[in-house]
């Protein structure tokens, strides 16, 4: 196809990414470097019947005006990188310095905002992506041994979790989970404890949200490697049989193996999309003891008093923007030597 | 079942499966029932029984069976808004991404030269982007631009986050196309427009509906980008139920939210239901070319 025919028929795909995705990480690396405008303050002498008494008030028309005139704030440079609410360099030195093991240094560390949500989000990035994969491939093994007739209805139960709104989906397993829903009271039973709350204890809520997680995300590992086992070439199989390979050795030495691409292709999706886990935080209103970097932004633009913290929340995506990238490098140019051969 | 599989393994699978089907559907059951019945009985503090026989809905209401969550959030609340903001916002994306991706996903697939390539990998790592970090880039210039909070803005938005996906999908099903099919209809004097026009059109559709499905799924998913884009009036249901998160929890209307969520989910019952077969083999073509 001749270049100009090419462009003809992209243009308008090309334009919308490039509008759309590749000009807002630049808008977000401009805004990270800005920092809001402080507010206006006038200090007014009020004098009354007892004295003159000075009175500092912000000047909303003065302030407004500022902001109106340069919207994206004042040049901080890497100042809000730096800050406690990000990076936070000064505070861990703060904290090296003053701690007495590497236990207490790490727990300080963990409470700055920007290491919470992080290591939140790393694991449950790395808990719930391989169990997924185990996951899906265990109902894709079964699945695959049914008779036909149930396959259909099985596959479309199956797929549910995976289809269901993320937010909608929390909601729901929240409301069971919840102390007062069926499982929560059921657990209330079983560990004898009236007080027993996943939402007040940390690590509760650690495992709720990934049990969500792996609830949510298998069904589409499911899905993959079920299609994947159709196309495992019969013959290979039969060998394996002849030569005496038992069924677990079958499915170890030519299952597996055969189906290792997909296993490629769901992690590559699965650290995507777990990396940006965001919904969840917010059904199952779980950001006291869990927060991620996705929340994070949100949350700068859900502050209190309504004002929006566009550096810090552009700070904030260029950082989960790097670690996405770091995460991902390894399998893209994996994926990317492997394909090479591919393409004209 | 396999004959010569052990009654064990046959055993342990079936019960295997039992288990996953029951964790991947009770919840939805559990709380498509429990909307129809009050507060007291849905989070039934006192004996979980009362959860399935409804006896606080019956002292309440007189009826084992109450819409009053329903009646709520779509009457009192105003849910019906949001529902036909998501119905014109789906259809909307659903449309132009469909049209952008086909042309789009044609040229990728029949281009030959090296650059395709490097646009698809581009679409990848543009897929990897988180959809809030783009947001945040979106924001201030909306707000400048006098955007910000229109449904038409979160339309476009939408149908540009889809894109990548889409060109990876259709990509890969125009590959499966013979190349023949529009290269004789060209060698016959048709130009590259008319024999996508009169060729790959009629044929294409099988590969057209699976991706509408999955753009279907993003545009009607999505929170991070609705949720900030758009003003209160013109939220569409996901939003809509985390405001309601919000302010019903307060007035004891939990019930409201719990009706809205069990109608948010009905739409998606019935594409599983009627789409599953295309469903299924969208995510396997991504998965042998992706």
């Amino acid at each position: 196809m001749p270049h100009h025919t090419f462009v003809k028929f992209i243009w308008p795909s090309a334009l919308a990414m490039l509008v759309f995705i590749a000009l807002p990480i630049i808008s977000i690396t401009i805004q990270s470097f800005y920092i809001e405008h402080e507010q206006v303050l006038v200090t007014a002498e009020n004098c009354g019947p007892f004295g003159c008494k000075k009175v500092t008030t912000v000047d909303v028309e003065a302030t407004r005006a500022l902001s109106e005139q340069k919207p994206l704030g004042k040049f901080n440079g890497f100042g809000t990188y730096t800050n406690r609410n990000h990076l936070a360099f000064s505070q861990i030195g703060e904290a090296w310095n003053a701690a007495p093991n590497l236990g207490y240094f790490i727990s300080e560390v963990l409470n700055l905002p920007f290491y919470k949500a992080l290591s939140f989000t790393l694991t449950y990035t790395f808990v719930v992506t391989p169990c997924v994969i185990i996951l899906g491939f265990c109902i894709a093994l079964c699945v695959n041994r049914l008779p036909s007739i149930f396959k259909g209805p099985t596959i479309f139960l199956s797929l549910l979790p995976m289809i269901i709104t993320p937010l909608i989906g929390s909601l729901v397993l929240f409301w069971m989970i919840d102390a007062e829903g069926i499982i929560g009271s059921f657990l209330k039973i079983i560990f004898d404890d009236p007080n027993l709350s996943l939402k007040a204890s940390p690590s509760l809520t650690w495992i709720m949200l990934i049990v969500y997680g792996i609830w949510h995300h298998a069904p589409f590992a499911f899905v993959v490697f079920y299609a994947g086992l159709q196309t495992v070439p019969k013959d290979t199989l039969e060998s394996a049989m002849i030569d005496g390979a038992s069924r677990w050795e079958q499915t170890r030495y030519v299952v597996v193996p055969y189906l290792m691409p997909l296993v490629v292709f769901v992690s590559l999706i699965q650290l995507m999309d777990n990396f940006r886990v965001f919904e969840p935080i917010v059904g199952f209103n779980a950001q006291a003891s869990a927060t991620s970097l996705s929340w994070l932004i949100y949350n700068d633009f859900r502050s209190g008093d309504g004002a929006m913290l566009f550096g810090s929340a552009a700070a904030t995506s260029i950082l989960t923007i790097i670690g996405i990238s770091i995460l991902l490098t390894p399998i893209i140019v994996r994926t990317w030597q492997s394909s090479k051969p591919a393409v004209r | 079942m396999n004959k010569a599989s052990p009654n064990w393994l046959n055993f342990l699978s079936i019960s295997f499966l039992a288990l996953w089907l029951l964790l991947a559907s009770v919840p939805f059951l559990w709380t498509f029932w429990g909307s129809f019945k009050v507060q007291a009985d849905f989070f039934s503090k006192q004996d979980w029984q009362y959860a399935i026989f409804g006896i606080r809905t019956i002292v309440e209401t007189g009826a084992n069976f109450t819409s009053d969550g329903y009646n709520g959030a779509w009457i009192q609340e105003g849910f019906w808004k949001a529902a036909l903001n998501t119905a014109f916002v789906t259809l909307s994306v659903v449309t132009i991404s469909l049209t952008l991706g086909t042309l789009g996903g044609y040229a990728l697939a029949r281009s030959g030269f090296r650059y395709a390539f490097w646009i698809l990998i581009a679409a990848l790592i543009f897929r990897a982007m988180p959809h809030i970090t783009l947001v945040s880039g979106y924001l201030l210039p909306f707000f400048e631009l006098g955007l910000w909070g229109h449904l038409s803005t979160t339309i476009i938005v939408l149908v540009a986050i889809n894109q990548p996906f889409t060109l990876w999908m259709l990509h890969s099903f125009f590959l499966s196309i013979p190349r023949d099919l529009d290269e004789s209809a060209m060698v016959d004097g048709c130009t590259r427009f008319e024999a996508f026009k009169h060729v790959i059109i009629p044929v294409m559709w099988p590969g057209v509906i699976t991706t509408g499905l999955f753009s279907f799924l993003l545009a009607y998913n999505d929170f991070a980008i609705t949720a900030l884009l758009l003003t209160e009036e013109n939220q569409t249901m996901v939003p809509k139920i985390a405001s309601f998160l919000g302010s019903t929890q307060e007035q004891g209307n939990v019930m409201f939210a719990v009706a809205a969520v069990v109608s948010a989910t009905a739409p998606l019952f019935v594409l599983v239901m009627f789409f599953q077969r295309q469903i299924v083999s969208g995510l396997t073509a991504g998965a042998i070319k992706g």
